[in-house]
């Protein structure tokens, strides 16, 4: 890997450009296209939250405040526009909520980064309280309850551009989505991005090759504030109103499941768990009560089976499948996931079952908890198994991969 | 005695250097000076004070009392990143590497500060042929050639051990503190650290905590013994090889050295 953009990452990154562009065409729908605009916004939040616990080791429970305090400068800033303090169009109003997040960061993380570990998390659960307190108190700024109200076509069509529809949006969103995701990656391949890493495994011996990791992390702290802010901008553009939610602690936790989820591991282990958490939040939500508990359910199966996240699952394969071995798990895999299926299945019946029918009675309800509870004990009895299938494939493939690498 | 008498001969000098953990006296007023050089060798039994010294002389803790100059400027109490940017450059007697890099990852970052990279994100840093090649040649030297792009962590402890010693080397620095760089070697892997220490510490000045008497009479111009927290004698391994003090208080029957 000598140079950043060598020509597989180019295709890769002119895909994920040709992605982003084509999507609103595959899916034209209104629902479709706030989806994918909030996305878009949730991989920049989750990539920047990235920046400080994957790369650089800080476990952060307070990033919803650069992304919040970012939203609503941006708020204010169309605001003022529209009422001609100053011009700026809006698409640029994503740089008034980097710089905010920047500013934000700068300051606060002054204080948070000078102790790693567990002072730091404590210090940014902290320092995210005071900022939602003070969102109540300071109601000229953050709007009290009903927050600010903001229209992203007050100032007028520029080049074309009103903004009214929301399609405009959406590439707007994809446009500084995809910047900040390029930005960030380079960012890793960089000095600072090599030294955060050396900081994260090691803070103390970076001090004896020359570094200060109090700098390393304040820094990077920075930048994640920085990206957090354009996302922050991003979320008021789209919905023309922000909240004192936007920086509370509900949203702060959120970006952490989503890392988690995804996998702090790889550079865009992040943008897994940001689409699999937007994805699930919005549309499950409409399906199901329930969506809370699954998605509980879910974050404690990938900390418990695969505490590296989804892309760590990913990349583990890596090595086989350019071994060509991937065909020697297959069996195992397909057995454990049809019996794994059935699991599923019996439990969405057993929990939608608690959620919904616990008032009623009658043969068809209890014909049906059998057939759930059934389905959960026939479906456990097999996974337990084809699990162990899987290792025991998996431990065969160990000897002929070492051979091969 | 004043540190602006040490300037220029001396590399490290300390004076009257104590150091307490809690009510605990570690270090009791050492006197040290380290020729601009020269191989200096710390010996002395376990738990005399060795590895603390070595923390105080390079920042890891602060001294309760007493003062050290490297290359005449004062750096009591100063930070360990800048005593290291002085030229100041040490590794450990318990592997402190950075796991989850490439080894090669590993070097590279050693060098990035002494390089002029410091905190930079406008640059690509597989772009810096400087750093690439400055870590190439440590990686070489080191003999890890072949695990190159092994995650640190993953190597095996002698492995580990090398790479300690190119972390500690890689950026250049002028004065070298080495601690127990050969401890749990095999025979034959402790020839090739000695070999290796003694090629990379060419015209600069070297201090190293040694339990191997073989390897210490090898490679040090001068040997100090330290003995519960004070320096007992200083002298040439000639000098130390006869000195009553030291066959008394620590060496005994070991002088002839195939101890541990
Ligand atoms: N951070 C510390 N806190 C308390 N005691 C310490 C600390 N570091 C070292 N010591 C004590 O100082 C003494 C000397 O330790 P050390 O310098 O490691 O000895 P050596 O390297 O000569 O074997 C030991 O008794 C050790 O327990
Ligand atoms: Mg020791």
């Amino acid at each position: 890997m000598e140079r950043v953009f060598n020509k597989s990452r180019l295709i890769l990154w002119g895909s994920v450009a040709l992605v982003f562009a084509l999507l609103p065409l595959l899916f034209p729908g209104g629902f479709a296209l706030s989806m994918l605009s909030q996305l878009g916004i949730a991989i920049i939040f989750a990539l920047s939250y990235n920046m400080l616990l994957g790369q650089t080791g800080l476990l952060s429970f307070g990033h919803a405040v650069y992304f919040g305090l970012g939203a609503f400068m941006t708020a204010h800033a169309i605001n003022f526009v529209e009422e001609g303090a100053f011009g700026l169009p809006i698409s640029f109003m994503p740089l008034v909520g980097g710089l905010t997040g920047l500013v934000f960061s700068l300051f606060l993380g002054f204080v948070t980064t000078r102790r790693p570990g567990t002072p730091f998390a404590m210090i940014s659960l902290g320092i995210a309280e005071m900022v939602a307190a003070s969102a109540l108190m300071f109601t000229t700024f953050f709007g009290g309850e009903g927050g600010i109200v903001t229209d992203r076509t007050a100032g007028g069509a520029v080049w074309g551009v009103s903004y009214g529809p929301q399609v405009q949006v959406y590439y707007l969103i994809a446009v500084w989505c995809f910047i900040s995701m390029a930005l960030m990656f380079v960012i890793t391949r960089t000095p600072l991005g090599q030294i955060a890493n050396a900081v994260r495994d090691n803070p103390e011996r970076t001090q004896f090759i020359g570094y200060n990791p109090t700098r390393v992390r304040w820094i990077m702290m920075s930048l994640a504030g920085f990206f957090a802010g354009i996302g922050g901008a991003l979320t008021t553009i789209n919905y023309e109103i922000i909240t004192a939610e936007s920086l509370g602690l509900m949203a702060s936790g959120n970006v952490v499941l989503m890392a988690f989820i995804g996998g702090i591991g790889q550079f865009w282990g992040p943008i897994v768990g940001a689409v699999l958490v937007t994805f699930l939040q919005s549309a499950l939500s409409n399906f199901t009560q329930a969506w809370l508990l699954y998605f509980g359910l879910l974050f404690l199966l990938i900390i418990l089976f695969s505490p590296g996240g989804i892309s760590s699952l990913i990349a583990m394969h890596g090595p086989l499948w350019r071994a060509g071995m991937m065909k020697r798990l297959m069996p195992s895999y397909v057995s454990a996931l049809c019996s794994g299926g059935v699991t599923l299945i019996g439990i969405i019946g057993v929990i939608e079952l608690l959620y919904r029918g616990t008032l009623l009675v009658g043969v068809h309800v209890a014909f049906t908890w059998i057939v759930a509870g059934f389905l959960v004990l026939v479906g456990a009895f097999f996974l337990r198994r084809a699990i162990r299938s899987v290792a025991q494939a998996w431990e065969d493939l160990s000897p002929d991969l070492a051979k091969w690498s | 005695m004043e540190l602006g008498d040490t300037m220029n001969r001396h590399a490290l000098s300390l004076i009257d250097v104590r150091k307490r953990f809690g009510q605990t006296k570690i270090i009791n007023g050492v006197n040290l000076e380290i020729v601009a050089g020269e191989r200096h060798a710390l010996i002395g039994p376990n738990g005399a004070g060795k590895s603390t010294l070595f923390n105080l002389i390079s920042g890891r803790f602060p001294v309760s009392s007493g003062s050290i100059a490297l290359n005449g400027s004062d750096i009591t109490n100063k930070e360990p990143q800048v005593i290291n940017r002085l030229g100041l450059s040490r590794s450990f007697q318990i592997t402190n590497i950075f796991p989850k890099l490439s080894v090669f990852e590993n070097l590279r970052c050693s060098v990035l500060w002494v390089l002029g990279y410091r905190y930079s994100f406008l640059r690509r840093i597989s772009a810096l042929r400087d750093a690439k090649e400055s870590a190439e040649r440590t990686l070489e030297m080191i003999g890890l050639k072949d695990r190159r792009e092994k995650m640190a962590g993953e190597l095996t402890y002698a492995e580990q051990r090398a790479l300690e010693i190119g972390i500690t080397i890689a950026s250049g620095a002028n004065v070298i503190l080495l601690d127990e760089p050969t401890a749990g070697m095999s025979r034959s892997e402790t020839d090739t650290a000695v070999e290796l220490i003694s090629r990379v510490t060419e015209g600069k000045t070297l201090l190293m905590v040694e339990h191997d008497m073989g390897v210490v009479f090898d490679l040090a111009d001068r040997i100090s013994v330290l003995v519960y927290g004070e320096v007992i004698a200083s002298g040439t391994p000639a000098e130390i090889r006869m000195s009553k003090k030291v066959q008394e208080a620590y060496l005994g029957t070991q002088i002839d050295g195939d101890e541990e």
